[in-house]
C-alpha cells in the first residue's frame, strides 16, 4: 500500500509537470460541452436526448468521456512509454512492485478525470441551467466503476501493443469512435442502426448510460453495470494472459 | 570465503540466436567479478538472467542463496542492478527519485549522502530528462545503492562518465566492496576492468572464452615483455642468447627485445657487463586490452 501511495503521490506531480496533457485532458470536454450548449441549449425535446435537455444529456456523457480519455489515451500512451524506454525495468529492477506502478497509473486517471469532471459540472451548472445529479452516491459509484473499468482497458492496450507509438495510435482511433457514436457526440437517436451497433460495442457507450441514469433520475442500471463490469474484467484477464506477469521484464 | 553467486550451464536464447551458451562461474562473496568481452558478446544477457530481469533457458542460478526465476523479490531487495538500457520519467527530479527509490527499500541507505557522494546535489532539483548522460549514468548507480545492497550488479557503470567522474566512480566501488559488497561489472574498459577487478571473466560469442585474475590472464595470454633502449648495436646475437628472449630486433638505432620472464632485470645486467648504459632503457608490459584481443580474435 505504502508503494502505491509513494508511486501515485510522484505520478500525480508528474502529470501536473506536463502542462500541455493537463491543458488537453482537462479542457478539451468543456470546448466540446460549450459548443454543443451554443448549438443545442438546454431545452428537451422528446424526440432526442433521453428526452432531457441537450445539456443534461451531455455533462453526464462528458464525465464518461472524460475518463475514456484518460483510459484509452492518456494511461496507455504513459504506460507503453514507460516500457518502451525502459522506465518500468528500472522501476521492477528497484523493488518498486509491478502491481503499484499500474496501481499508480490508475489512481492518477481516478484523480485526473474526478478533478476534470468537477470542473466540467462547475462550468456547465455556472453557464447553463443544468439539473443537479438526482443521486450523489450513485453517480459516485458510477464514475468509480467506470473509472476501473476504462483504466483496466487503458492497461490492456498499454501493454498489448509493440511500440508507445502503436499503442496511442490505437488509442485514439478507438477515441474517436466512441467520441462520435458512443453517445458523447451526436444523440444516438439521430445515428443510422449501424452507427448505434457500433456505438453500443464500445465501452463507453455503456458508462455513459450508467452515469446517465444516476444523474437524469432513472436510478442505478444494472444492465450497463454488468457491461461495464465485464469489460473492466476482459480488459484485466486478457492483459494477465498476455504479460504472464512480465510486464517490465524481458521474456 | 562464501559464494555468493554461483551461475552453472547458462543458457539464453532470443529466438534463433542464442545469446549465451553454457556459461558458468562464481563469485565469492567481497569480490569484485568483471565480465568483459566484445559487443553482443551476451554480458547484459548473463547479468540480466542472474538478476531474474530475464530467464533462462537452461541452467541453474543461485544468487545469495535465493533463485532468481522464482524468489525475485527477494532477490531484488537485497541486490542493486544499474541496468545497461533504462530509463527514468523524464519529469522526475533527482531528489525525487532517490527518496521514491529509497522509501521503497527495506533498510535503505542515506539518499542525501549518495547524491553528494555521486556528485548529485548541485542537481538536487533537476528533472532527470535535463540531465547530461554522466550525470544519468551516476544516478542510476547511485539508484542501485539506495538499499544497501549485499550485491550489486553494474552494466557499463562508466559509460559516458568523463576521466575525472570515473577515477571518483572506482574509489566509489572501492569503497562499497570494502563493506562487504560483491560487485559484478560489465565494461568495456580494460583499465577499470585492471584497476578494480579481482577477477575477470572474458566472453565471446556467448562463452566464457577464460576466467581468471587480470595478471593471471596477463601471464598466461599476452605473457609478452618487451624492452627498448637506443644503443648503435651491430651485433644482436648476445641479446638473444639471454634466457627468456624470444627475439631481438633493430629500428634505427632503436633495440627492442621481446620475451617472458625476468628479461628486463637480465637485459640491464647484461648491457652493463659490456659497458653499455642506455638512459632510455624501458620496459611495456601486456595489458588487459592485449589479453582481450588474443582471445576474442580483435586485431594482434
Ligand atoms: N531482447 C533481445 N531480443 C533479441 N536479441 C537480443 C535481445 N537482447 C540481446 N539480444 C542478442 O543477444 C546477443 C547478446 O546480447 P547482449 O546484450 O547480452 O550483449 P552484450 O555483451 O551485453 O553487448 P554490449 O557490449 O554491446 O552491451 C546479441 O547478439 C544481441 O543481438
Ligand atoms: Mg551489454
Amino acid at each position: 500500500m505504502r508503494a502505491l501511495a509513494r508511486t501515485t503521490w510522484v505520478e500525480l506531480k508528474l502529470f501536473r509537470r506536463e502542462p500541455l496533457t493537463v491543458a488537453v485532458t482537462l479542457g478539451l470536454p468543456l470546448v466540446l460541452l460549450f459548443v454543443l450548449g451554443g448549438v443545442f441549449g438546454n431545452t428537451p425535446d422528446p424526440e432526442v436526448y433521453r428526452g432531457v435537455g441537450p445539456m443534461d444529456y451531455y455533462v453526464p456523457a462528458y464525465i464518461g468521456l472524460v475518463i475514456a480519455s484518460l483510459g484509452i489515451v492518456g494511461l496507455p500512451a504513459h504506460l507503453s512509454a514507460y516500457r518502451e524506454r525502459g522506465v518500468l525495468r528500472r522501476f521492477v529492477a528497484s523493488s518498486v512492485p509491478m502491481w503499484a506502478v499500474i496501481g499508480a497509473q490508475v489512481m492518477v486517471t481516478l484523480v485526473v478525470a474526478f478533478l476534470g469532471s468537477v470542473l466540467l459540472i462547475t462550468v456547465a451548472s455556472v453557464t447553463y441551467d443544468i439539473h443537479f445529479p438526482s443521486s450523489v452516491p450513485l453517480v459516485v459509484g458510477g464514475f468509480f466503476l467506470s473509472g476501473l473499468s476504462f483504466s483496466a482497458i487503458g492497461v490492456f492496450l498499454g501493454s498489448a501493443f509493440p511500440t508507445a507509438r502503436a499503442a496511442q495510435g490505437a488509442g485514439l482511433m478507438l477515441w474517436f469512435v466512441m467520441m462520435i457514436l458512443g453517445g458523447a457526440g451526436p444523440p444516438p437517436e439521430v445515428l443510422t442502426e449501424g452507427m448505434r451497433a457500433v456505438g453500443d460495442a464500445t465501452p463507453v457507450r455503456h458508462v455513459i448510460l450508467l452515469l446517465q441514469d444516476a444523474w437524469l433520475g432513472f436510478g442505478w442500471n444494472w444492465t450497463e453495470t454488468l457491461i461495464v463490469a465485464v469489460f473492466m474484467a476482459g480488459a484485466v484477464l486478457v492483459t494477465i494472459l498476455l504479460t504472464r506477469g512480465r510486464l517490465g521484464r524481458e521474456r | 570465503m562464501a559464494t555468493v553467486i554461483s551461475v552453472d550451464g547458462l543458457r539464453k536464447t532470443y529466438g534463433s540466436t542464442v545469446a549465451v551458451r553454457d556459461v558458468s562461474f562464481t563469485v565469492d562473496a567481497g569480490e569484485i567479478f568483471g565480465l568483459l568481452g566484445p559487443n553482443g558478446a551476451g554480458k547484459t544477457t548473463t547479468v540480466e538472467c542472474v538478476q531474474g530481469l530475464r530467464r533462462a533457458d537452461e541452467g541453474t542460478i543461485t544468487v545469495l542463496g535465493l533463485d532468481p526465476a522464482t524468489q525475485t523479490a527477494e532477490l531484488r531487495r537485497r541486490i542493486g542492478s544499474q541496468l545497461q538500457e533504462s530509463a527514468l520519467p523524464d519529469r522526475i527530479k533527482v531528489w525525487e527519485a532517490l527518496e521514491l527509490f529509497t522509501t521503497l527499500a527495506p533498510g535503505a541507505a542515506h539518499w542525501p549522502t549518495l547524491m553528494e557522494q555521486w556528485g548529485l546535489s548541485g542537481k538536487r532539483d533537476a528533472t532527470f530528462g535535463s540531465l547530461s548522460g554522466g550525470q544519468q549514468q551516476r544516478l542510476f548507480v547511485a539508484l542501485a545503492l539506495v538499499n544497501e545492497p549485499e550485491a550489486v550488479f553494474l552494466d557499463e557503470m562508466t559509460t559516458g562518465l568523463d576521466p575525472a567522474a570515473r577515477r571518483v566512480a572506482w574509489s566509489l566501488i572501492r569503497e562499497i566492496r570494502e563493506r562487504g559488497t560483491t560487485v559484478v561489472l560489465v565494461t568495456h574498459l580494460m583499465d577499470e576492468a585492471e584497476a578494480l577487478c579481482d577477477r575477470v571473466a572474458i566472453v565471446d560469442g556467448g562463452r566464457i572464452v577464460d576466467l581468471d585474475t587480470p595478471q593471471g590472464l596477463i601471464a598466461r595470454h599476452a605473457g609478452q615483455v618487451e624492452v627498448r633502449f637506443s644503443a648503435h648495436l651491430d651485433d644482436l646475437s648476445w641479446l638473444e642468447a639471454i634466457d627468456g628472449v624470444e627475439r631481438a630486433g633493430r629500428r634505427g638505432n632503436q633495440v627492442e627485445i621481446a620475451g617472458r620472464g625476468p628479461v628486463l632485470a637480465l637485459v640491464a645486467s647484461a648491457l652493463v657487463e659490456r659497458g653499455i648504459a642506455p638512459e632510455d632503457l624501458r620496459v611495456e608490459r601486456s595489458t588487459l586490452e592485449d589479453v582481450f584481443l588474443t582471445l576474442t580474435g580483435g586485431p594482434a
